[in-house]
């Protein structure tokens, strides 16, 4: 099943795109675009990971001729949650504007008050 | 547009994006198999080379630390956004009073802050030699302080984080970063090189640069998750 991690990560992209294209609430919509994002730390973790091979943290005691897996994508998965944490931060609060200015949160009903 | 065309509009777009997807995983390598060279050439020469043991840290502070030094200012910019979304609509000072009446969560949760907040400073102390780093410390901390609110009331949580000072330590943990950066310039070496003294590996005085931006690091993200918290409890407890 060595295609199962990158399923997953092509399941919580859609899963979540589909959330985002049909949400009734600003707020579940946030939410499905962190679930969209939390694809891409799956599928960066998959694509570094080698069978058998350590955490690359080399503490005394371990054997380094083990091996460990790619430090890179580990590190790009840290900023890509940090990431991830400031935009929906930043979207919430935008969310409670919209929320107080119009007093409605559901995105089709603030689609028919504009026009 | 009605509802029933935008999922029309959905299906068939995610459709075509869902096989280009399928199309660039199959151009991937095999799982449990990655070549790329540069991880497995950063795992073999970071100890000898910047004497820290967790080659993730090496990367983000070190080998890449130019690119957590935008992440750095992307964090800072989305804070201060929320900031300025959220406090120029507030005015006055009175607050709705909190009370958690469950004596239990009282407990637990007071017990729990100390605690939280110590895992949370050793996980970004320990960064360059265990799991962990300025990031995930940065967010325990912040969360040891949030349980002040959630177990106690949200008096103590601001008591306890004053602005002023969580303002001041944020523009300090990312101007920090920048200046660490400046001060390898100023010594004579590229911009972010590792100048400082690497001291011996596997203890608290390793890494060089890596220690400093690290704590850096902690100390940005940890002002920056309270003043967010911050920010949005505020929206709750300010009555309109």
């Amino acid at each position: 099943m060595s295609f199962l991690p990158y399923a997953l990560a092509a399941w919580l992209f859609f899963v979540g795109l589909y959330g985002v294209a049909t949400s009734r609430h600003l707020v579940h919509l946030v939410m499905c675009l962190a679930v969209m994002q939390s694809s891409t730390y799956v599928l960066l973790l998959a694509i570094g990971y080698r069978t058998g091979k350590k955490a690359p943290i080399f503490t005394s005691g371990v054997p380094t001729k083990v091996g460990a897996v790619d430090p890179v994508v580990q590190a790009l998965t840290l900023t890509d949650v940090v990431v991830s944490v400031a935009a929906s931060a930043l979207i919430l609060a935008l969310v409670i504007e919209i929320w107080k200015r119009s007093g409605k949160l559901d995105p089709d009903a603030l689609r028919k008050k504009e026009t | 547009m009605s509802r029933r065309a935008r999922l029309g509009v959905f299906g068939v777009s995610a459709a075509v994006l869902a096989s280009l997807f399928v199309w660039a995983l199959t151009g991937l390598p095999k799982f449990g198999d990655f070549q790329g060279e540069y991880g497995r050439i950063l795992n073999s020469v970071a100890g000898s080379e910047r004497h820290v043991t967790n080659v993730v840290a090496a990367v983000v502070f070190d080998y890449r630390g130019f690119d957590t030094l935008g992440e750095e200012f992307l964090l800072f910019t989305a804070v201060m956004a929320v900031a300025l979304l959220l406090r120029e609509a507030r005015s006055g000072e009175e607050r709705r009073t909190d009370v958690v009446r469950s004596d239990t969560v009282r407990a637990v949760g007071l017990f729990a802050v100390g605690p939280t907040v110590v895992v949370g400073l050793y996980v970004i102390a320990h960064g360059y030699l265990t799991p962990g780093g300025g990031f995930q410390g940065g967010v325990a901390t912040a969360a040891g302080l949030v349980l002040l609110y959630a177990a106690a009331r949200y008096r103590a949580y601001r008591a306890a984080s004053p602005k002023a000072l969580i303002d001041f330590a944020e523009g300090t943990g990312v101007g920090a970063y920048a200046a660490v950066g400046i001060a390898s310039l100023i010594a004579g070496s590229a911009f972010l090189a590792n100048v400082a003294d690497l001291g011996v590996k596997g203890t608290l005085s390793s890494g060089g640069t890596i220690a400093i931006l690290n704590a850096a690091s902690g100390l940005a993200v940890a002002a920056a998750c309270v003043l967010i918290f911050h920010e949005f409890l505020e929206e709750v407890m300010t009555p309109r």
